[in-house]
C-alpha cells in the first residue's frame, strides 16, 4: 500500500510541510526532509521550483526565486533524494508546476519518483481531463498518487468528480487565494469545512492555504483529516534557518 | 483541416487550460457563455455601435502607392492605428467590458508590457464606469511613464509587479494571482489570443473586425475579397489574430507571422518564439515558449515592448508547426529602419511592433500583381523616445 494511504489510516490529525528545494540553500533539501521526519510531522511536500509561479503568494515566490538562483534543477533534485529512502519513512510528495515536468517528460518524471519512492505528485495547473486523458495510466504504473485541489468556489458536481478520481486525499484550499498566511478563519471558511464535511467523500480532505500556526492548524482540521503548511514554514526557514525546525514543529503542537 | 480553435479549446496540440483549480469557476463560466453572449443580437448591436462611434471604425484600407512602387507590388495598410488609443488592442477590450458587463461583473484587471493594452482597458472601464486595476512590471513602469500617466487620467489603479523579472510575463502573472484572490466579481481582460482557453478564441472573435473589414474593403478596391499575402507582427498574435482569422482556412492566401529577433536569433536577446521556443505550458495555454531544459521560462528580448513576451498565443504555434503560415523573424535595426522608411514614404510614423511586420518587406519578393496586405497594428506616437534615441532626433 501507498505510504499516503497508510498515513491517512492513522487516528490522527495529519501535519503536513512544504517547502521549496534548494532553499534557503542550495544542499538543504535532504537534511530538512529528515529533521522534519524527526520532530513528528506526518507528510512532506518537496516543492520543485518554478520561474511563474502563479498560484504562489509572495514567500513562495521569493523562495521559488531564490532556490532557482541557487542552482535548483529537476535532475539534482532527483539525486539530493536519491538516498532519502534509507533514512527517512513517512510520505513524501513532489508539488511544483506542470510546465518542468513537462519537460522533464512526464514518464520520466514518474519513473525516478518511483525509484525514489516518492508516494505522490502535486500539480496544481495540471487539470483533471488533461490528467485522466494522458497521465493517469503512468501515474498508476508507477505507483503514484496524484492530488487534486478543490477551492471554496468548487461547485458540489465538480467536487464529486475530483473524489472520484482521487485515491490518495483531497487537498483543500482554505479560500480563494493564492499561497501565504492569513488572520485565520472567518465565517464563511468554517462554512465551507462544514459543507464538505457533509459531503462524506471517499477522499479524507487536507487543508491547505493559509495554515500559519497552532490556531489555525487546529481550526482546519476539526472537520478534516490535517492541514499543510508552507508559507509560514519557509518565512520560518527564512529567518532561522535550517536549525531551528524542531522549535517550529512544536509550535504547531 | 480548420486552424481554428476545437471544441475542447485546442489548436492542433496547441491551447487548452492549464490552470489551477482556483480559476476553474471563472474560466468554466465564461467557456460556458462566451459565444452564447457574443451572438445575442444586443450584444452585437452595442459592440458594432462601439466599435463605430466610439473607436472609429472601420479602419481605412489604405493603398500605400509609393511603398509599392518601392517594392513593386501592390501594398495595402490595414489601418489599426487610427483606432482610438492608437491601436488594435480597442477591438479586444470594448468586447471584453461588455462580456463583463454581461457576466455581471464589477471589477476589471488587466495586465500590460508597454501600456497599450493597459491603456485600452482602462478606456473602456472609464467608458463603462467600472473599476480598474492595470498590473504592469515595475521596469516597464519606469521605461513607459506616459502610458502609465494616461491610465491614471483614465482611472484606473496601476499595480506595480514586482517578481520575478518585473515586465510582462510578471504582470500577468500577478494579474491571475489577482483573479485567483477575487474569483466571483472580477473579470480579466486578458491583451491577446493568449492564456488559457476560452480567452485564446474569445480575443481572436474581437479581433477578426480587422480581416472583415479588409475583405469588405479589397473587395470595393481590386474586385477580389482576398488578398494574395497578409502579413502582422506577433507578440502574444491578437492583431495578427484578427488580420488572418477570416482568412486561415483559405489555402490560397499567404500567412505571414512577424516575430521580433532582437538583437539576433544566436545573441540570447531575441523574442522570436518560432524560431527558440518549444512547447511548453506558460498562463495557462500550452504553446511555443521560450524556456530552459529544465522547463523555466525565459526572458525574452525585444526593443518593441508590445513583442516582448517569452510565448505565442496556441493560435499562432499551430499555424507554425502545421506550416500554415510562414513566420520570419526580424531584428531591432530591421524593424527601426522600416519604421523610418514608412515614415518617410507614406507620412504615417508605425508603433515599432508594426514596423517588424514592414521590414519583411526587405526579405521577401512578392510579384508585381500580388495584393500584400500588412496589418498597421498601431501608432508610433508611444515609441517616439525610442525613436528619437535610436536615430540620434
Amino acid at each position: 500500500m501507498n505510504r499516503i494511504n497508510q498515513k491517512l489510516k492513522e487516528d490522527k490529525k495529519l501535519l503536513s510541510i512544504y517547502f521549496t528545494a534548494g532553499y534557503p540553500n542550495l544542499n538543504d533539501t535532504a537534511g530538512i526532509i529528515q529533521d522534519l521526519e524527526k520532530q513528528g510531522v506526518d507528510m512532506i511536500e518537496i516543492g520543485l521550483p518554478f520561474s511563474d509561479p502563479l498560484a504562489d503568494g509572495p514567500t513562495i515566490q521569493e523562495s521559488s526565486t531564490a532556490a532557482l538562483k541557487n542552482g535548483m534543477h529537476t535532475e539534482l533534485l532527483f539525486e539530493q533524494l536519491g538516498d532519502i529512502r534509507k533514512t527517512v519513512s513517512i510520505p513524501l510528495i513532489m508539488m511544483g508546476y506542470f510546465n518542468p515536468v513537462l519537460q522533464y517528460g512526464v514518464e520520466a518524471f514518474c519513473k525516478r519518483c518511483q525509484e525514489i519512492g516518492i508516494d505522490g505528485i502535486i500539480l496544481p495547473d495540471l487539470p483533471l481531463d488533461v490528467f485522466q486523458k494522458d497521465y493517469e495510466a503512468i501515474f498508476r504504473k508507477y505507483g503514484l498518487i496524484n492530488v487534486f485541489l478543490i477551492t471554496p468556489q468548487t461547485s458540489e458536481a465538480r467536487i464529486r468528480e475530483i473524489d472520484a478520481a482521487s485515491d490518495g486525499f483531497i487537498y483543500m484550499v482554505s479560500s480563494a487565494s493564492t499561497t501565504g498566511a492569513k488572520a485565520g478563519f472567518g465565517e464563511e471558511t468554517e462554512a465551507y469545512f462544514d459543507r464538505i464535511k457533509s459531503m462524506n467523500l471517499q477522499n479524507p480532505q487536507i487543508v491547505g492555504f493559509g495554515i500559519s500556526n497552532s490556531d489555525t492548524f487546529k481550526q482546519a482540521t476539526q472537520k478534516t483529516k490535517g492541514a499543510i503548511i508552507g508559507s509560514a514554514f519557509i518565512k520560518h526557514l527564512t529567518q532561522n534557518g535550517v536549525e531551528k525546525i524542531e522549535g517550529f514543529v512544536r509550535g504547531i503542537r | 483541416m480548420s486552424y481554428h480553435v476545437n471544441e475542447k479549446g485546442y489548436y492542433g496540440e496547441f491551447g487548452g487550460a492549464f490552470i489551477p483549480e482556483m480559476l476553474y469557476p471563472n474560466t468554466e463560466e465564461l467557456r460556458q457563455n462566451y459565444i452564447r453572449i457574443m451572438e445575442e443580437p444586443s450584444f452585437k448591436e452595442e459592440f458594432d455601435q462601439l466599435l463605430k462611434d466610439y473607436v472609429g471604425r472601420p479602419t481605412p484600407l489604405y493603398f500605400a502607392e509609393r511603398l509599392s512602387k518601392q517594392y513593386q507590388t501592390k501594398i495595402y495598410l490595414k489601418r489599426e492605428d487610427l483606432c482610438h488609443t492608437g491601436a488594435h488592442k480597442v477591438n479586444n477590450t470594448i468586447g471584453q467590458i461588455l462580456m463583463a458587463k454581461k457576466l455581471g461583473k464589477n471589477r476589471i484587471i488587466a495586465e500590460t508590457g508597454a501600456g497599450q493594452h493597459g491603456v485600452a482597458t482602462a478606456t473602456v472601464c472609464a467608458l463603462a464606469g467600472i473599476e480598474c486595476v492595470v498590473y504592469m512590471g515595475e521596469i516597464d513602469i519606469a521605461r513607459q511613464a506616459p502610458n502609465v500617466a494616461r491610465m491614471k487620467m483614465l482611472g484606473a489603479e496601476v499595480r506595480p509587479a514586482l517578481s520575478g523579472s518585473r515586465t510582462l510575463k510578471d504582470a500577468t502573472n500577478e494579474a491571475i494571482r489577482d483573479w485567483i484572490n477575487n474569483p466571483v466579481d472580477t473579470h480579466y481582460i486578458i491583451g491577446s489570443v493568449v492564456g488559457p482557453h476560452p480567452y485564446p478564441d474569445m480575443v481572436a472573435r474581437f479581433q477578426s473586425v480587422i480581416s472583415e473589414e479588409i475583405k469588405t474593403q479589397l473587395l470595393e478596391k481590386e474586385g477580389v475579397e482576398n488578398p494574395d499575402y497578409v502579413v502582422a507582427c506577433v507578440g502574444g498574435g491578437s492583431n495578427a489574430a484578427g488580420a488572418f482569422y477570416h482568412y486561415l482556412d483559405i489555402p490560397d492566401i499567404g500567412i505571414i507571422a512577424v516575430e521580433a529577433a532582437g538583437k539576433g536569433i544566436d545573441t540570447g536577446e531575441s523574442a522570436a518564439t518560432s524560431a527558440l521556443g518549444k512547447i511548453g505550458v506558460i498562463h495557462g495555454s500550452k504553446t511555443l515558449l521560450m524556456q530552459t531544459n529544465d522547463g523555466q521560462i525565459t526572458e525574452p528580448y525585444s526593443i518593441s515592448a508590445g513583442l516582448d513576451y517569452p510565448g505565442v498565443g496556441p493560435m499562432h504555434a499551430h499555424l507554425f508547426q502545421s506550416g500554415r503560415a510562414e513566420f520570419i523573424s526580424i531584428t531591432d535595426d530591421e524593424a527601426m529602419m522600416a519604421g523610418l522608411a514608412l515614415s518617410k514614404l507614406e507620412g504615417i510614423i508605425p508603433a515599432i511592433e508594426s514596423s517588424h511586420a514592414f521590414a519583411i518587406l526587405e526579405h521577401k519578393k512578392f510579384n508585381p500583381s500580388d495584393i500584400v496586405v500588412i496589418n498597421l497594428s498601431g501608432r508610433g506616437d508611444k515609441d517616439l523616445q525610442n525613436y528619437i534615441d535610436y536615430f540620434k532626433l
